[in-house]
C-alpha cells in the first residue's frame, strides 16, 4: 500500500442556513496516495467542491477525521489552517482568481510574501514558476492582457511557487476552450509525472478526467466506489 | 515593507474613485490645517509686548471703559513699578476698512522706556520723530505692505475719534521713520503697528480728553509682578474707575476673546467637515472591500491569516489618509502667508499642523476598521462560492 497523503475517515459536513440544515457529505472515507493525480467527478450538488474545500483546508468537517500531509486538519483553527495552507497546498480555480491590478509576476509572488525570502529571491522563484508553466514571456502582463489559457497558467504558477505538497484544482478547465483546456491538463499531468505533485481535480468534463490516474465519482454526498487505497 | 506593492496596487485598483476620495480628504485636511492654524493663533496670542516684566492695567469691567491719564502718576508711585505708559485705542484704517492699521497714540518717552530694547529704530529717525508733532513711526512690515516711504503724508480714518477742529474722522500723519522688532516671535503681532504722538491725539480729539484705555507697566522684578498687580489695583479699589492689572499675555487673551469663542466655532466647523468625511470615505472603503471580496478570499486561500488581511485593509486606509493628509497639510502650510494677509497682527505657527497627523491616523482607523473587520471575518467558502 502506497503512503496516503490524504486520508478521510467518516467525514460528514452539514451546512445550516437559518432553520434549514443540509447534509452535504455523509460518512465519507477516502485515501489518496502521495503523487497521485485524482479526478473527482459527479453532478452539481454532489459534494465535490465541499470535499475539495475540506482537503484543501478551506473548511472544516462537521464530524470525522481529515489528515492531509500528516496534519489532522479537523483539529486546526482558522489561524492554523491558514499557516498549513501556506505551506502545503496550492489552489487553482475555474476563473483563475488572479489579482487584476497586479502583473503575472506579482500574482505569482503573492504566496511568497508569507515566507522569509528576500525580494530578489521571491522574484527569481516567481520567474522560475512562470518558466515551468511556459509563460515567462508574459510576466509583466496584467490578467486582463492574458488569454484564459495564459491566465490559468499564471494561476498554476502561483499555486506551485511555494512548492506545495498538494495541488487542488476546482474545474481548472471549466472556462477554457478545448485546446487551452488540453494544454492546462497536460501541464498538470507533467507536474504530477515529472515533479511528483499530488493533484486533486474537480471536473465535470470526462475528457479532463482522463488525464487523471484515478477517477472518483460522487453523488448525493457520497463516493460511488471505494475511495480507500488498494 | 514587502506588502507595500500589494497595498499600493490595491489602493489604485479603481483610479478615478481613489483620486476623488483622495481629493475630498485633501480638501478636508487643507481646511483642517487652515482652521487649526487660526485656532492656534487665537489660543496662543502674541501680545506684541515681550517679557514677563510687563503688566497691563485696564478698567476692571471692560477695556472699552476709560481710565484717567492722571492715574499714571499714582501707578508710577507703586513700589516695584519701573515705568508706566498709557495707550488709547484709535481704531484706524487706511483708505478702506479692510486695511486695518493698529494705530496707537503713545507718549514717546514713557512708551519707549517701558519697551526698552524691544525696537530697532535709528537714532536720527527717533530724534526726528520727537521733533515732529504730526510724525509717525511705522513698523517696517506695514510700510512694505502699503508701499509707504519716510516722508509720506498718510491719512488714517478712525472709527472712533472725531477731530475737535472739524469733526472729521480722518487724521493725517507724516511718516518720520520706521522700526522693526528685535524678537522675531513678535514680528507678526507688531506687523500692523503705527505709533504717533499722544499729545497730538489728546489735544486734537473732540471728546474724551485725558482718557486712556489702558496702562502698560514695566516692573523691576518680574517675580514680584503678581504682588505689584495687586498693589496697583488696590490703589483704585472702591473708586469710580476700579482697575484690573494682569500680565500682558493674559490681557491679550482676554482681548482676543472679545471676538467670541473662536476655538469653539472653528472646532464646530471642523467637526462637521470630518463627520461628513467619515461617511464619504467610510462608504468608499466599504464599497471597495465589497468589490474585492473574492480577491480577499483568494488571499486567505493562499494562507494569509485573518490578522494579515485585517492589516492589509487597514494599511490601505492609513496610506490613503496619510497621503491625503500630507498633501492637505502641505497646502495649508503653503497658504500661511495668505492667511497672514487676512489676519493682520495674529501670529501663525506651523506647530498648529501637528494635530493633523493624529487626525489622519484617527480618520484612517475609524474609516478603515469596519471594512477591515469585515475582510478579517470573511468566510473563504462563502466568498468563493460566487466566483471560483
Amino acid at each position: 500500500m502506497s503512503e496516503a497523503i490524504i486520508s478521510l475517515r467518516n467525514v460528514a459536513k452539514r451546512y445550516t442556513r437559518g432553520k434549514q440544515s443540509v447534509e452535504v457529505l455523509q460518512g465519507l472515507n477516502l485515501d489518496i496516495a502521495k503523487g497521485e493525480f485524482v479526478a473527482l467527478m459527479g453532478p452539481s450538488g454532489s459534494g465535490k467542491t465541499t470535499l475539495l474545500n475540506l482537503i484543501g483546508g478551506l473548511d472544516t468537517p462537521t464530524s470525522g477525521e481529515i489528515t492531509v500531509a500528516g496534519q489532522r486538519l479537523d483539529r486546526l483553527g482558522s489561524g492554523g489552517l491558514a499557516r498549513w495552507r501556506a505551506n502545503h497546498v496550492g489552489f487553482v480555480f475555474q476563473f483563475y482568481n488572479l489579482m487584476p491590478m497586479l502583473s503575472a509576476q506579482r500574482n505569482v509572488e503573492l504566496p511568497l510574501l508569507l515566507t522569509h525570502l528576500s525580494a530578489a529571491q521571491r522574484k527569481a522563484n516567481a520567474q522560475a514558476a512562470l518558466t515551468l508553466v511556459g509563460i515567462a514571456d508574459r510576466a509583466k502582463h496584467k490578467p486582463n492582457e492574458l488569454s484564459g489559457g495564459q491566465a490559468q497558467r499564471v494561476a498554476i504558477a502561483r499555486a506551485l511557487v511555494a512548492d506545495p505538497t498538494l495541488l487542488v484544482c476546482d474545474e481548472p478547465t471549466g472556462d477554457l476552450d478545448r485546446k487551452s483546456a488540453d494544454d492546462v491538463l497536460h501541464l498538470l499531468q507533467m507536474l504530477n509525472r515529472d515533479h511528483g505533485k499530488s493533484i486533486v481535480v474537480v471536473t465535470h468534463d470526462p475528457k479532463a478526467a482522463e488525464f487523471a490516474g484515478r477517477q472518483l465519482h460522487m453523488d448525493k454526498g457520497a463516493l460511488l466506489e471505494a475511495g480507500t487505497l488498494a | 515593507m514587502k506588502y507595500f506593492p500589494l497595498i499600493w496596487a490595491t489602493l489604485w485598483r479603481k483610479k478615478t474613485r481613489t483620486i476623488f476620495t483622495l481629493l475630498s480628504v485633501v480638501i478636508a485636511f487643507l481646511l483642517f490645517g487652515v482652521l487649526e492654524t487660526i485656532d492656534y493663533a487665537f489660543a496662543n496670542p502674541s501680545s506684541g509686548i515681550t517679557g514677563a516684566d510687563k503688566l497691563i492695567t485696564t478698567n476692571k469691567y471692560s477695556i472699552t471703559l476709560p481710565l484717567h491719564f492722571a492715574d499714571a502718576q499714582q501707578i508710577r508711585s507703586v513700589p516695584g513699578v519701573a515705568e508706566v505708559t498709557w495707550i488709547t485705542w484709535f481704531g484706524g484704517y487706511y483708505q478702506e476698512s479692510k486695511n486695518f492699521v493698529f494705530a496707537l497714540p503713545v507718549d514717546t518717552d514713557t512708551y519707549f522706556n517701558v519697551h526698552k530694547n524691544e525696537f530697532v529704530v535709528s537714532d536720527g529717525q527717533m530724534q526726528a520723530y520727537r521733533n515732529t508733532r504730526t510724525g509717525a513711526l511705522v513698523n517696517v512690515a506695514l510700510m512694505k505692505k502699503f508701499g509707504w516711504k519716510v516722508g509720506d503724508k498718510v491719512p488714517l480714518h478712525s472709527t472712533i475719534w472725531t477731530q475737535k477742529k472739524d469733526g472729521s474722522l480722518d487724521w493725517t500723519f507724516d511718516i518720520i521713520g520706521s522700526y522693526d522688532v528685535k524678537d522675531p516671535t513678535q514680528a507678526g503681532a507688531q506687523a500692523s503697528n503705527f505709533l504717533f504722538h499722544y499729545e497730538l491725539f489728546d489735544e486734537g480729539r473732540s471728546y474724551g480728553k485725558g482718557q486712556v484705555h489702558w496702562f502698560e507697566e514695566r516692573v523691576g522684578d518680574p517675580s514680584q509682578a503678581s504682588a505689584i498687580s495687586n498693589r496697583i489695583d488696590a490703589l483704585f479699589a472702591n473708586s469710580p474707575n476700579e482697575t484690573k492689572t494682569q500680565p500682558a499675555d493674559d490681557f491679550t487673551m482676554a482681548f482676543v476673546k472679545q471676538f467670541g469663542d473662536i476655538g469653539f466655532v472653528l472646532r464646530a466647523i471642523l467637526g462637521a467637515v470630518f463627520f461628513a468625511l467619515l461617511f464619504l470615505t467610510g462608504n468608499t472603503m466599504m464599497q471597495s472591500v465589497r468589490e474585492r471580496i473574492p480577491e480577499l478570499a483568494v488571499l486567505k486561500t493562499l494562507g494569509f491569516g485573518d490578522g494579515k488581511v485585517l492589516g492589509l485593509v487597514l494599511a490601505e486606509s492609513l496610506l490613503l489618509c496619510a497621503i491625503a493628509a500630507a498633501i492637505g497639510l502641505a497646502l495649508s502650510f503653503a497658504a500661511l502667508p495668505i492667511i497672514k494677509m487676512g489676519l493682520q497682527g495674529v501670529q501663525l505657527s506651523p506647530k498648529a499642523l501637528i494635530p493633523g497627523i493624529g487626525a489622519a491616523v484617527l480618520l484612517a482607523l475609524i474609516v478603515g476598521m469596519p471594512p477591515a473587520l469585515r475582510a478579517m471575518r470573511l468566510n473563504i467558502v462563502d466568498a468563493l462560492a460566487d466566483k471560483r
